[in-house]
């Protein structure tokens, strides 16, 4: 079993470790750095749950081996919410719509969505639909996630969080 | 409704935000992985790789010899601690002992046998793969009709049977048949369903002192898990301490520790050291109690006026090789009648075991029962002739009706399905749908209208632990709102609801609520999620405690201001005297109040703000009612069926957040989805699971499920606050309506075929077979 030096950043602080080449990346933030936020729901890269953001761009830490992150540029979800704890605008937006339940799929969702409307971009509907089919949730049916894709697409007009019963 | 006791906040029916969110949105919630004890060694299983057998040979030696591996333990090697398990109503049902380990002969792919005990779950794998096991393989029993006829999955018992329920003979049941003016039969086989919690099962065991023992572990009941535990190891309920936070769904498979959970407390008291196990997807979609698996033939019977005169039903159910708890449809049976008139009623179920894994309970257990009914009811509209509607208007209970009893003697009161489907038929145009889809028709395009309607027995109460639920709260010196709960969450939201509730009857501010509920030894014995009944039950504990604190608030203010207790109100965390504005106080004044100066309460009062209420509601079964339509098409090139448009029109009673209400009846209807139309855990001729990953095993994605659209009825019930629960109603209509507009679409194909789910492979046969006749 060989071990490897890595280095990498996960939200924004540097960590140089030993790893075992055999280790996921998911299992090397959960166990290793106590990034536990990151949940391994299916360990096959089917279900999403896992993801974090890699070097921006969001990827599934069950599929990487953590020696594959060397000199990466890691984001969970433990780093998606403002230095002083405010929500970003998927989070704040995910709270309102009411688009958890147990929560357990609710990382990976964070952090696809975040990838993908950040900064400058303006992605459509469909296109985060899309995204959002490749990840799992047992809970909500999806119904409040679809409202944050139409809130995260909505040019200008936010919507109100719920319609009157 | 119950008023508030006093103060004007209205939390109540208001789409609060949900207090869990803020630390699961950001990666700070603590799952049962989450949970570190410092030298804690994992739990990888080794496991039967055939469906049936004697072992002939189990060297575990090599496992052992693998640096970082602490023990290989068998059944011998547990020894009294491999205990016999016990269900969620803490009984022994008889039957074959379901133990943690299997000793020498084995019963089902995935059936544990030994379990390595390492350092790290890379290294216990490791091991787990030198195990080397030899089997007398002997021809595995996997369907019921296996069962009926084959040789006994459990040596020394009589027959395949696990359990059988049935009515009471009606010797004239065959001439009322006999007599009707129509009869229609239909059979659903529901296929065997992988629960799929996102979170799968897991604990960590930490035997932390002398008769002490503190577990982690994904549950629907902290206190159940305990008292399983402690029963399981011969401990007292005390020496126990289940703790869990965070749950990521549970819905019937968290509902008692099993085989795996019990296998792994079983190494940590035998080791003296926290283990841990977490279970993989792999073992969850093999050995982790799947459900549903049934078949189900219904026959309605007819006067010439569509009115059922008589209803028969026979179900089959394929309990595994270690079922949960038997399951032979008594459930099935006691809910089938539904909402409906019948007067003569005949079922029989049986439960079966064969060598697969053992079924669980899985939301709405008795779902099949809407399904095969509501299914049965739309043939027999078709084949008589009239609109489904109809036939349901003409034997639906009408309020006018209730209080009754079902054919079991349920008491059945306080219902609205007719208003439920009027309220649904203001949204769906059944008229006009008929001619949009004669229209598609024409064009070679099928849709389908599917409309179904039912009550759903929520907060049972008659069989432990389903009783009473019991809440705790104080207000503390400084005037902020604690409570502790014998409820537990798995995605259910109650610290939101509960505190709303609270917050309410208190007039103080949500914000200053705060629920507790993840530690066994902090609350009130409690059944936790089972059976849609914690707002109804635990929300009737809350308002009742709540309201011993208003009481003893009133009069401490009172007495300390030289007021009339009645003259007293909260509003907003600030106490009023009436009339007196001087008097105004901060709640947290009066918390001082009553725990730092003594003299100043009346005599004799006990200082602090502290009261707990144990509630039970007043009725068996808290019926919530409702009626579902779904409008939908199949595509004839490719047998894809694409949901349209799907209504809820439900009366949970009084709501208390209906962003969580429509969450809990969107979560039942997507799993519905599920059941119908996608997933499948399948089973090859000598028993192997072939469904084994999520490219496989098809959950619905969020492409596969349509926006939901949600009306209520308020209908409060008799119950404290005027809750109904609504937390399997999605799962109980769901497959009956989908069912029933997929029926519809392919009626120019015939009827559909018995077996679920509804493939687009399957429904593509009907299409071409059809379209070559």
């Amino acid at each position: 079993m060989s071990e490897h030096s890595i280095e990498l950043t996960v939200n924004g602080r540097r960590f140089q470790e030993r790893v075992e080449a055999r280790v996921t990346l998911g299992d090397f933030l959960r166990e290793q750095l106590g990034y536990t936020g990151t949940h391994l729901a299916c360990e096959h890269g089917v279900c999403g749950a896992c993801t974090i953001r890699l070097d921006g761009i969001a990827v599934r830490s069950c599929l990487m081996f953590a020696v594959q992150a060397d000199g990466a540029e890691i984001t969970t979800v433990e780093g998606a919410a403002a230095a002083d704890g405010t929500l970003n605008p998927v989070q704040q937006a995910m709270r309102e719509c009411h688009a958890l339940q147990c929560g357990f799929c609710t990382p990976g969702v964070v952090m696809t969505l975040t990838s993908l409307t950040d900064g400058d971009q303006k992605p459509d509907e469909e296109t985060l639909l899309k995204a959002m089919s490749g990840h799992l949730c047992r809970c909500t049916g999806y119904q409040g996630i679809r409202k944050v894709i139409k809130r995260l697409t909505a040019d200008g007009v936010v919507e109100p969080a719920g319609e009157p019963a | 409704m119950s008023a508030p006791a006093i103060g004007a906040t209205r939390y109540i029916g208001q789409r609060t935000l949900r207090k869990e969110d803020l630390r699961l949105l950001t990666g700070r919630g603590t799952f049962t992985d989450d949970v570190r004890v410092p030298g804690a060694l994992h739990v990888a299983f080794i496991r039967s790789q055939i469906a049936r057998g004697r072992i002939t040979v189990l060297d575990l030696s090599h496992a052992r010899e693998v640096p970082g591996v602490h023990a290989v333990l068998s059944a011998e090697d547990l020894g009294d601690l491999n205990v016999k398990l016990s269900n969620m109503h803490l009984k022994d049902e008889g039957g074959p002992p379901t133990r943690p380990l299997s000793g020498d002969y084995v019963s089902y792919v995935g059936d544990p046998v030994a379990m390595v005990i390492a350092d790290s779950r890379y290294i216990a794998e490791d091991a787990a793969a030198l195990a080397w096991i030899e089997y007398e393989e002997e021809d595995p029993l996997i369907t019921c009709a296996d069962a009926m006829d084959g040789a006994v999955v459990h040596p020394g018992t009589e027959n395949n049977i696990v359990r059988q329920v049935g009515t009471p003979p009606n010797p004239k049941f065959d001439e009322i048949v006999a007599g009707a003016a129509h009869v229609v039969t239909g059979t659903v086989r529901h296929q065997r369903i992988a629960q799929s919690t996102m979170e799968t099962r897991g604990v960590v065991s930490n035997p932390t002192g002398s008769g002490e023992l503190t577990v982690h572990i994904g549950c629907q009941s902290t206190h159940v898990a305990a008292a399983a535990i402690a029963q399981a190891f011969a401990l007292s309920e005390n020496q126990v301490r289940v703790i869990a936070k965070d749950v990521g769904g549970g819905f019937g498979l968290k509902a008692q520790p099993w085989r795996e959970e019990i296998a792994a407390i079983a190494a940590s008291l035998h080791l003296r050291r926290p283990v841990k196990w977490i279970e993989d997807r792999l073992e969850a979609l093999t050995t982790s109690c799947p459900a549903r698996e049934s078949d189900i033939t219904l026959t309605l019977a007819f006067d010439a006026d569509a009115k059922l005169i008589a209803v028969d039903c026979d179900y089959n159910s394929n309990n595994g090789a270690y079922p949960h708890m038997p399951d032979a449809g008594m459930p099935v049976m006691m809910f089938l009648p539904g909402p409906y008139r019948m007067p003569a009623y005949r079922f029989r179920g049986r439960a079966w075991h064969t060598n697969t894994v053992g079924l669980g309970g899985y939301r709405a257990p008795w779902a099949i029962e809407a399904m095969i009914r509501e299914s049965v009811l739309d043939k027999a509209a078709r084949q008589i002739g009239i609109d489904p509607v109809e036939i349901r208007r003409r034997n639906l209970l009408t309020e006018s009706e209730v209080p009754t009893r079902n054919p079991l003697g349920i008491p059945i009161d306080n219902i609205t399905p007719v208003a439920c489907l009027d309220k649904l038929l203001t949204k769906v145009d059944v008229a006009a749908f008929r001619a949009e889809q004669a229209a598609a028709r024409a064009e070679g395009r099928y849709l389908g209208l599917g409309i179904a309607t039912y009550i759903e027995p929520t907060a049972a109460v008659g069989i432990f632990p389903l009783w009473s639920d019991q809440a705790s709260i104080r207000i503390d010196h400084a005037g902020k709102v604690t409570a502790n709960l014998s409820t537990h969450s798995q995605g259910h939201g109650i610290e939101t609801t509960h505190a709303q509730i609270i917050a309410e009857q208190l007039g103080v501010h949500v914000d200053d609520v705060t629920i507790f509920q993840e530690d066994s030894t902090r609350s009130g014995f409690g059944p936790g999620a089972a059976g849609s009944r914690q707002a109804v039950i635990a929300g009737g504990a809350v308002i009742r405690a709540s309201k011993l604190l208003v009481d003893k608030i009133k009069t401490v203010a009172a007495h300390a201001l030289n007021a009339n207790p009645d003259d007293v109100t909260i509003a907003n965390g600030v106490v009023h005297i009436a009339g007196a504005e001087a008097m105004t106080r901060s709640l947290a004044e009066i918390a001082a109040l009553a725990y730092g100066d003594p003299q100043r309460l009346p005599p004799g009062m006990e200082s602090g703000l502290e009261a707990q209420y144990r509630y039970a509601p007043p009725s068996m079964f808290t019926h919530a009612s409702a009626a579902h339509a779904c409008v939908l098409e199949v595509d004839a090139e490719t047998g894809f069926t694409t949901i349209l448009r799907w209504v809820s029109s439900e009366d949970c009673g009084v709501q208390i957040n209906p962003a969580i209400v429509e969450g809990q009846i969107a979560g039942g209807l997507a799993q519905a989805i599920g059941c119908v139309l996608h997933e499948e855990f399948t089973i090859d001729a000598r028993g192997n699971p072939t469904a084994v990953t999520f490219k496989d095993y098809h959950l619905p994605a969020i492409t596969d499920i349509p926006v939901f659209e949600y009306t209520h009825i308020t209908t409060p019930s008799a119950s404290e606050g005027g809750f109904r629960g609504v937390g399997e109603g999605g799962m109980i209509i769901g497959g009956a309506t989908l069912l029933n507009a997929v029926a519809d679409a392919m009626v120019p194909f015939g009827p559909l075929p018995e077996d679920l789910p509804m493939t687009p492979a399957k429904l593509l046969r009907m299409i071409t077979s059809r379209s070559a006749a």
